[in-house]
């Protein structure tokens, strides 16, 4: 055990001891090299942490969104078989709520977090960084969050707020009064 | 949204009930009217009954795995898909044709969001990394050489019971409804023990759980309930994972939402800050009436349903019955359950099966006699921590109707004077 190492589980038994003791295993674990970690790493997180390079606007990404979205998502991210992605108008305290990206999304990062990850449905992870910046750069301009010609990169995405950041409320850890 | 109730429409794929002789299964309602005249007749004649032929010729050869007998054909997963993706979709546990506690590995319910991989089990590993001590990864064999527990424990989704949202209560059978929770034994590494060889950073606060599917499902969760009673699931009911439960490795998170216990595992990162993923914002937070939304509602509160009489079933007649249901809460045991069958003006205690286990299903049980005339039966559990679930107008006082996710209220069925059971809101 290295220094470090030593270290960091005298700080783990302080800082977050599990309730009792874990079994002790055979510690088999195979040490990772930062590339095979970040050949892997696709989360991202909303401060940007994890963004990739490359970047897109609105006016390009419609090109993406109308030849590899459209089909389940709609002419303009609305009207397909697939989710609402844009044109919500009925409010979120309203009997028939929108919860589009415009409307209800809290974070502009889950935006390109979840099409790199997950979309599209029927060729996931076949965008490349570029296409994936544009066609959200196309949805948050669809949803009016910014204009046709505004870059998104890793630096641009994190600073953008979304209408409905401030929505949400933690139910964890504590139970909610009934 | 995940469950579109406009793709609840029966398809081929469910419909096994057919009465038509040209199908599969109306040959089979049909011989079997067949097979009681037969029975009839012959009990009418003087001599004594023959043996029925399976006790006058062997019987079928061995079988390397075993299937449920064809008499079963229709105890099976109710399934709505996206018919423009048939891996995307759900599928229910048809709780009012199963007992006891244990779902059968192949009944168990389904949330796929981009279809069911087919891993090899050669090239899948666990990585784990972010703020740890030391990034490692662990292949499948490593992992089945490490200590395990077992334990039952059902799993719900978050989206369970949905329905109950809408205005007019829907007539489906029980599992159609509340089929979206199944229980088993999970078997596995004790996630702690692998978090315990990486070793913690001190800012290390949330996990991010990231499966090997073609949606890349992720979701993230709170240290605490890692290092609690958090498993790296490989065996459910004793034989590994089936592939639409996770195979080869499946997180398991006693207690908490459907989509916590992530499928197919094969990353999880150690953050300050929970991602924010798509599964923990757009979707699995509950709108309310505010237009706030709760998020991170992990837990899943007590419940209860009675399986048997209940939707789409028929009383033969007015005698003695049993009350049959299941509770359960992701809060612990459950503590109680109380029937009544005059629409909650009265209660009864209802009997518990052992084991009655924390954080899993529960059989309860009541003897009824009917007298014929129309009744409402109703259940409601209450578990360790004291909590009651609560009637459907008191969940919905404090939550609105577009919350979606998290409906855990009284289920209501009717009982009309000639034994037909409905669905009621009471
Ligand atoms: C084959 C049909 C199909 C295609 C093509 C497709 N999607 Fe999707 N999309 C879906 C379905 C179905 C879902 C819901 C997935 C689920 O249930 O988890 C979805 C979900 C989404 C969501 C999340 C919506 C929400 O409210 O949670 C976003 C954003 C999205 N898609 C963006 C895209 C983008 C961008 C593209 C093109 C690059 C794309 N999709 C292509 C079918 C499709």
């Amino acid at each position: 055990m290295s220094m470090r190492d030593l270290t960091l589980a005298l700080l783990l038994t302080v800082a977050n001891a599990p309730a009792q003791a874990a079994p002790e295993g055979p510690r088999l674990g195979q040490p990772l090299e930062p590339a095979a970690i970040s050949a892997q790493d696709i989360t991202v997180f909303p401060d940007g942490t994890g963004l990739p390079p490359g970047q897109g606007t609105a006016a390009e990404g419609k090109a993406v969104y109308d030849a590899k979205c459209a089909a389940c998502h709609g002419p303009n991210g609305a009207g397909g078989s697939a989710e609402e992605l844009a044109g919500g108008k009925n409010a979120l305290t309203s009997a028939e709520p929108d919860k589009t990206i415009g409307t209800y999304w809290p974070y502009a990062s889950t935006v390109f977090d979840f099409i790199r990850r997950s979309m599209p449905l029927d060729a996931p992870r076949s965008l490349s960084n570029g296409e994936a910046y544009a066609v959200t750069a196309y949805l948050l301009h669809a949803n009016g969050i910014i204009g046709e010609r505004d870059p998104i990169n890793a630096s641009t995405l994190p600073k953008i707020r979304m209408p409905n950041a401030a929505g949400f409320v933690w139910a964890y850890p504590e139970r909610q009064p009934r | 949204m995940p469950f579109n109730p406009k793709e609840r429409e029966l398809d081929m794929q469910n419909s096994i009930e057919s009465e038509d002789p040209k199908s599969e299964s109306g040959r089979r309602k049909f011989l079997k009217k067949g097979l009681v005249l037969t029975g009839a007749a012959l009990a009418g004649t003087a001599k004594a009954d023959p043996p029925p032929p399976w006790m006058t010729r062997p019987g079928a050869p061995l079988s390397n795995y075993g299937q449920p007998s064809p008499h079963e054909r229709a105890v099976i997963r109710w399934v709505a898909a996206n018919t423009d993706a048939p891996g995307n979709g759900i599928s229910w546990t048809p709780l009012e044709r199963l007992e006891g506690i244990v779902t059968p590995s192949g009944l168990h319910f389904e949330r796929h969001h981009n279809g069911v991989p087919q891993i090899d089990p050669a090239f899948h590993r666990l990585t784990v990394h972010g703020l740890v001590g030391k990034a490692l990864s662990f292949g499948i064999d490593e992992l089945l050489r490490y200590p395990m527990a077992s334990r039952l424990c059902f799993i719900e989704c978050g989206g369970n019971s949905n329905a109950c949202w809408h205005q007019e209560p829907m007539q489906a059978p029980a599992g159609n409804i509340h089929g979206l929770a199944s229980c088993s034994e999970w078997t596995g590494v004790p996630l702690a023990t692998v978090l315990d060889e990486c070793g913690l950073q001190p800012n290390a606060k949330w996990l991010i759980a990231e499966g090997a599917d073609a949606a890349a499902m992720n979701v993230s969760i709170p240290l605490d309930k890692a290092l609690g009673d958090a498993l790296l699931a490989l065996y459910q009911n004793g034989e590994r994972l089936r592939p639409e439960n996770g195979y080869p490795l499946r997180l398991i998170l006693p207690g908490w939402e459907g989509v916590t216990n992530v499928k197919w595992l094969h990353r999880l990162q150690l953050a300050e800050q929970p991602a924010m993923a798509r599964n923990e914002t757009a979707k699995y937070t509950e709108l309310l009436p505010s237009g706030q939304a709760r998020q991170f509602s992990f837990v899943m509160e007590a419940k209860s349903l009675i399986t048997r009489p209940s939707g789409g079933q028929t009383l033969p007649g007015p005698g003695l019955h049993q009350i049959s249901g299941l509770a359960w809460s992701g809060r612990g045991a459950i503590r109680q359950v109380e029937v009544s069958t005059d629409g909650g003006k009265t209660w009864r205690d209802a009997a518990l099966d052992a084991p009655v286990l924390p954080k899993c299903f529960t059989r309860f049980r009541l003897p009824w006699r009917w007298d014929g005339s129309p009744a409402v039966l109703k259940s409601r559990a209450t578990d360790e921590t004291g909590y009651t679930q609560p009637e459907r107008q008191t969940l919905i006082a404090e939550r609105g109707r577009q919350g979606y996710f998290h409906y855990n209220a009284i289920v209501a069925w009717a009982v009309a004077a000639e034994g037909s059971v409905s669905h009621v809101y009471a």
